[in-house]
């Protein structure tokens, strides 16, 4: 008979790491897809920092900006050139460490590195990640990368082969959603399975589909709320049934 | 689990969730925790995987889950966090590890510099026995210039300064000694590819320079910086080699565990290739092109600095280490 106290092993995107209490840990594992939001996030960062720094301080050292003949003294090649280049092509090396796995491109993807074992990945896998940066950009806009995170049941690149990091997806959304659920289970008649479903249609309310969210929220007030069927719930307004809905999740029972 | 029970355990335990999710992110920035703090960390842990099983059962699939499962794997990464001691780790790295790796790549080191011999050998026939095909290995600038008597090398430093020059020839030569490591992931191939190409560019370039009698000169401007350069692309060429012979003969329990355990290995290698690089770059920037400095000054800095690479690469340089066996 299965353990449903662990993760069930059929979903090929989810990543179990085995834990000395004997409850697994389970990631997701971000898909091409997200590798590549992150990625090009990144990408028009590490662009337009470069070029920024670059023709500001050719703006200081020349009096113009200009990509076009400036003299190649030793002023402008160590202050605006090199550090330009060293911008955009240390950006992943530099930040993957200094922020342990993530970089504001990853951030904004909702996705970050990790070790095989689970732990943030060390400053030396994560170098090495980037070294193999040389060949998954073969033989040009990282199509071997690409072909990598394609092709592999774990959406590798090679220099995650190389480095065993694994790109997984931050679920901190749901973290935040814990804070008003203790608040409504201390009050609400709703059994906790009810309570996580409202709880996370309210949290994600603004995310929703302005029609979508209205028919979700009609259907669980219909399924939850005995007292909704004698409303004109097609009348109402939107604000009218997510009031409900929050009145539902503090009470159990929507007011009249 | 009744409704009431489920509901009772929700509203006890989800601030105590949120209030640990905080803890974890708190702890995870920082760089150390007290005896007190890793206890309390332990006993958390405990806890969050007491309620991630009661959740997995009860409510599969939830949002309440789907947090316990990310603040559970948080904490698994902060009890699993190794110790940091980057100083010692970087001591024990040159003193020990990388001495023991070189001592590990011996075999393919051997080859490796075979290879690029044969090459060197290869390209220079080549070029003796059919000059025009040096339009294949040098720009068209270059070989008129030799044609007309001067090196290419001749007028470097009055077109670009010696500080920018180095710079140029040492983030170059690292990102080549980086590519002969990783192009070994294609069996090994691509790095006897990259070996085999620059043995025939150097063999080629002596013998062109020989009909127009600028290969001493050539030997001249190679020879301050050449010895140790050449030796490090065959390292990261041999370091190369490693890499694919651990795909085509995994010694892990599998061809991934295996390629990434050379990986992380022979990585370490290549932090030391490219210090030593970075020297390189700056003689060739500053003593190979300037015409002061005599041929026995050039042979003297170059045999000197490859003395160096070899202590550095033993271990010797930093004092006798303790041998440990390459794994």
């Amino acid at each position: 008979m299965a353990d449903a106290t662990q993760p069930q092993p059929a979903d090929p995107d989810r990543y179990v790491i085995s834990s000395a209490t004997g409850v697994d840990v389970v990631v997701t594992l971000a898909g091409t897809g997200s590798r590549s939001y992150a990625f090009v996030i990144d990408w028009h960062i590490r662009l337009l920092t470069a070029l920024a720094w670059f023709l500001c301080t050719a703006l200081l050292i020349n009096g113009r900006i200009a990509l076009r003949g400036l003299a190649p003294s030793k002023t402008y090649v160590f202050v605006a050139l090199l550090p330009a280049i060293a911008i955009y092509f240390l950006y992943h090396p530099i930040l993957e460490i200094a922020m342990r796995g993530r970089t504001p491109g990853k951030r904004m993807a909702g996705v970050r590195l990790i070790a095989r074992g689970g732990g943030a990945p060390s400053a030396g896998a994560l170098l090495m990640r980037n070294v193999f940066r040389l060949v998954d950009s073969m033989p040009a806009f990282y199509v071997v990368g690409l072909i990598g995170t394609l092709i592999s049941s774990q959406h590798l690149r090679i220099g995650d082969l190389a480095a065993g990091t694994l790109l997984i997806f931050d679920q901190d959304r749901n973290v935040k959603s814990l804070t008003q659920l203790g608040a409504f289970a201390a009050h609400s008649k709703l059994d906790a399975a009810a309570l996580d479903l409202l709880n996370d249609v309210l949290a994600r309310w603004n995310e929703l589909d302005a029609s979508n969210r209205r028919d979700l929220a009609t259907t669980l007030l219909l399924r939850l709320d005995a007292q909704a069927k004698e409303l004109p719930l097609a009348t109402l307004t939107e604000e009218a049934v997510k009031s409900r809905l929050l009145a539902l999740l503090s009470s159990g029972a929507a007011k009249p | 689990m009744s409704s009431d029970s489920s509901r009772a355990w929700l509203a006890t335990r989800a601030p105590i969730w949120r209030a640990l999710a905080d803890t974890g992110e708190r702890l995870r920035l920082r760089r150390r925790a007290s005896v007190d703090e890793a206890l309390r960390t332990l006993d958390n842990y405990r806890g969050l995987a007491r309620d991630l099983a009661t959740a997995r059962q009860q409510l599969p699939g939830s949002g309440i889950t789907a947090a316990l499962e990310s603040i559970y794997a948080a904490f698994h990464a902060l009890i699993n966090r190794p110790p940091r001691n980057t100083r010692a780790a970087i001591a024990v790295m040159f003193r020990s590890e990388i001495p023991a790796i070189v001592r590990s790549l011996r075999q393919p080191l051997l080859w490796v510099s075979l290879l690029f011999t044969l090459s060197v050998a290869a390209g220079w026939l080549l070029i003796r026995t059919y000059p025009k095909l040096i339009g294949l290995f040098a720009s068209e600038k270059m070989i008129e210039q030799v044609q007309s008597g001067h090196l290419w090398t001749e007028d470097i430093l009055n077109i670009t300064p010696s500080s920018i020059l180095s710079v140029r020839i040492f983030s170059n030569n690292i990102v080549v000694s980086a590519l002969a490591f990783c192009a070994g992931i294609f069996y090994g191939l691509g790095t006897f590819y990259l070996i085999a190409l620059n043995g025939l560019l150097l063999g080629s370039a002596f013998a062109f320079t020989r009909q127009y009698g600028l290969d001493g000169e050539l030997l001249n401007f190679i020879l301050a910086h050449g010895l140790v350069e050449l030796s490090i692309i065959c390292l990261a060429g041999a370091a190369g080699t490693a890499l694919g012979e651990s795909l085509i003969r995994p010694s892990g329990a599998s061809r991934r565990e295996s390629f990434q355990q050379c990986t992380a290995r022979s990585g370490k290698l290549l932090v030391l290739c490219a210090l030593l690089l970075v020297g390189c770059g700056l003689i060739e920037g500053f003593i190979s092109p300037d015409p002061g400095f005599p041929f026995i000054s050039r042979l003297i800095i170059g045999v000197c600095y490859w003395f160096v690479m070899w202590a550095a690469l033993t271990g010797r340089l930093y004092g006798q280490a303790p041998r440990i066996a390459a794994t």
